[in-house]
């Protein structure tokens, strides 16, 4: 296994090549001008000029996509063009939120999505069955932000349970008390997921229910609830493991939404702020970590999926 | 070969008047009728008939599987060593099921969880009736697996499912089934999605295993030869009732049930030089199909006045031999 997930860290290498000449391209397509968007309203062409070539913009394409990428090859990101800081720093700053943010919201896929979608399937064709996967279709359509507003709505206006925006830093304020700030930025971002595995935990759990082992479980004697955890939910796992990798991808694309609407120092609202900036460093730093979080991620989902079914064997 | 089930302490199952029906949207149709049926200690009894007939279903229902199933029990009772399995509470039943009674299956390729090695799932089926230390159960794993003689026990053990051969994986689940020393081991078609070499092999085994431990076995099959190699009574099924019971050399040298003659003349033999299989010629009726009278008669050549009428009756020609027929075949002379 170990080997297996060696030489798939090697395989990342030509996929981040590819995808850091394709980031690279789709960022200068941006129209606009960084420099003029630096200087602001009252700059003379001049300075624009001068700046332009301070920044390297004026080197043909490819002489700035060598550079950069031998930058990078160094483990150095560039420099913000806004922030006039090194982007690992930049991005550093994001990742906290960012981090603690997905790791909160995991656990509630996971709290919510299996819990209900076992009971769902075990309860298949009563009320249970039908609150449950009604609520599943609703909170899944529901759209991010709107979810995230009316919450803010409930939880921090009327109630006044829970902050509506924003995010201390554990290191300025050294206390998980912090996450307080997370979680209804992290339940939103949760629902549509948690929706998606309540209906996979619960169409897997009655594919697998049909399987002739669980026959064969049943007429062991053994009570109806050992043969639904052991036997139906174990196989159900497998399906469900892959659907994590998805939901990682799906995350990463809410995010943005999500830390806008609670206005998160975050890394997807460094992607949006960096791009209404042209902050070409910072787009494509973000977006290269991005990719290889992603590319982990679902080796990660792969040999999660090995060790759940044995019959898959890593080559 | 033949044992007279005058002996009531001998009884290990007796069936009476089982009915059994799905529930379609056009009302209960019945899938079996009737059915009355025993087996003693020690006895082997072959339950025979096309697909359909209703002899999975009845070992379903023996067995208490038949939850998930759209098929119910409408009447009457399975007494199992004097108690009436349907008027158990399903703890009562489970308590039962894998331990003194058990059950393999016509899938082995499916009917092991593929996410467990087998002598784990060997060793849940132990522990479920005998509270042991893993260790334990796994030494007894380990006997069991050599039981069935799996080659390498000790190196199979820690196999998974996938790992096996259709034919090693039976084995398995017979492992798996003898867990609780089991006075019944209901067998449906355990050969028929094995290797013809195989098939023989794990007949045989089922017979030994038999012998060795005493237990009483039900072997459902469609194939009237596996059954005969086998039991030592033969019920032969036909749309969801029993039209001839015999112990299995009286069933053979004295068959009185057309269908029965139908079966046997449907076995190739490799000593004739067959042109062309002889088989009974029309198909089983569906089950939305209303026959009146014989369900029999309008694919059997001898039906005559009341046969499209009246259901034939049990009849005894011999104290162990009945059939339910109006025309019966008259002995070889």
């Amino acid at each position: 296994m170990l080997g297996y997930a060696l030489r798939r860290l090697l395989t990342l290498v030509p996929t981040l090549l590819a995808a850091s000449l394709l980031v690279f391209l789709f960022v200068h397509l941006i129209p606009g001008d960084p420099a003029a968007v630096l200087l602001g309203d009252s700059a003379t062409p001049e300075e624009i000029a001068s700046l332009t070539r301070e920044l390297g913009l004026d080197q043909p394409l490819y002489t700035q996509y060598l550079l950069w990428l031998g930058n990078v090859l160094q483990g150095d990101l560039g420099t913000s063009i806004f922030f006039r800081i090194p982007v690992t720093a930049v991005i550093a700053d994001g990742a906290e939120t960012s981090i603690l943010l997905a790791l909160m919201t995991m656990v509630w896929i996971v709290i919510l999505g299996v819990p209900i979608g076992v009971v769902a399937a075990s309860y298949r064709g009563t009320w249970v069955d039908q609150v449950t996967s009604g609520g599943a279709m609703l909170f899944a359509s529901v759209p991010t932000f709107w979810l995230g507003l009316y919450l803010i709505l409930i939880f921090s206006v009327t109630l006044g349970w829970l902050p509506s925006s924003g995010y201390p830093s554990i290191r300025d304020t050294g206390g998980l008390a912090n996450l307080r700030y997370l979680l209804l930025p992290s339940f939103t971002l949760a629902a549509p997921n948690a929706a998606l595995i309540i209906r996979l935990v619960r169409a897997s759990m009655l594919d697998v229910q049909r399987e002739d082992h669980v026959r064969t479980a049943r007429a062991k004697g053994l009570a109806p609830w050992k043969v639904s955890v052991k036997h139906v939910f174990r196989n159900a796992l497998i399906a469900v493991a892959a659907a994590f990798g998805f939901t990682f991808a799906a995350l990463v694309s809410e995010a943005v939404v999500t830390e806008t609407v609670f206005s998160l120092p975050g890394i997807g609202r460094l992607v949006v702020q960096s791009i209404l900036r042209r902050d070409y460093p910072v787009i494509q730093g973000v977006i290269l970590v991005i990719v290889v979080l992603y590319m982990v991620i679902n080796l990660l989902v792969d040999l999660a999926y090995a060790r759940l079914d044995p019959r898959v064997s890593l080559k | 070969m033949t044992r007279p089930n005058t002996d009531a302490s001998d009884l290990l199952l007796d069936m009476r008047g089982l009915t059994l029906g799905v529930a379609t949207p056009d009302g209960i149709l019945p899938v079996v009728q009737d059915l009355s049926l025993s087996l003693s200690t020690g006895e082997t009894l072959g339950i025979v008939g096309e697909s359909g007939c209703g002899k999975s279903l009845t070992s379903l229902a023996i067995m208490g599987l038949l939850e998930g199933t759209p098929v119910r029990v409408l009447a009457g009772e399975i007494f199992f060593r004097g108690r009436d399995l349907l008027r158990l509470s399903p703890r009562e039943r489970r308590a039962i099921m894998g331990n003194e009674m058990s059950m393999i299956f016509q899938e082995p390729m499916t009917s092991l969880n593929p996410v467990y090695r087998i002598g784990d799932q060997i060793i849940e089926a132990i522990r479920e009736h005998r509270p042991m230390s893993r260790r334990a159960a796994r030494d007894r794993a380990l006997e069991l697996l050599t039981m069935v003689r799996i080659p390498d026990p000790a190196g199979r053990i820690d196999s998974f499912p996938h790992q096996l051969s259709g034919g090693q994986r039976q084995r398995v689940m017979i492992a798996m089934a003898l867990a609780g020393s089991p006075r019944l081991l209901i067998a449906d078609e355990p050969t028929t999605a094995l290797d013809v070499t195989v098939q023989a092999q794990i007949l045989k085994l089922i017979v030994e295993l038999q012998k060795d431990t005493g237990m009483g076995v039900m072997l459902i099959s469609h194939d009237l030869g596996v059954i005969a190699e086998t039991c030592d009574r033969i019920a032969v099924m036909y749309r969801g009732r029993v039209v001839e019971t015999a112990g299995a050399r009286e069933l053979f040298q004295d068959m009185r049930h057309p269908y029965t003659r139908g079966l046997l003349d449907s076995i190739p033999e490799a000593d004739e030089d067959v042109d062309r299989l002889s088989a009974i010629p029309g198909r089983v009726p569906t089950l939305d199909e209303t026959i009146t009278g014989c369900a029999f008669h309008p694919r059997c050549a001898r039906a005559g006045a009341g046969c499209d009428s009246d259901q034939p009756a049990l009849t005894a020609f011999a104290p162990t031999h009945f059939a339910r027929c109006h025309y019966p075949l008259e002995p070889d002379a």
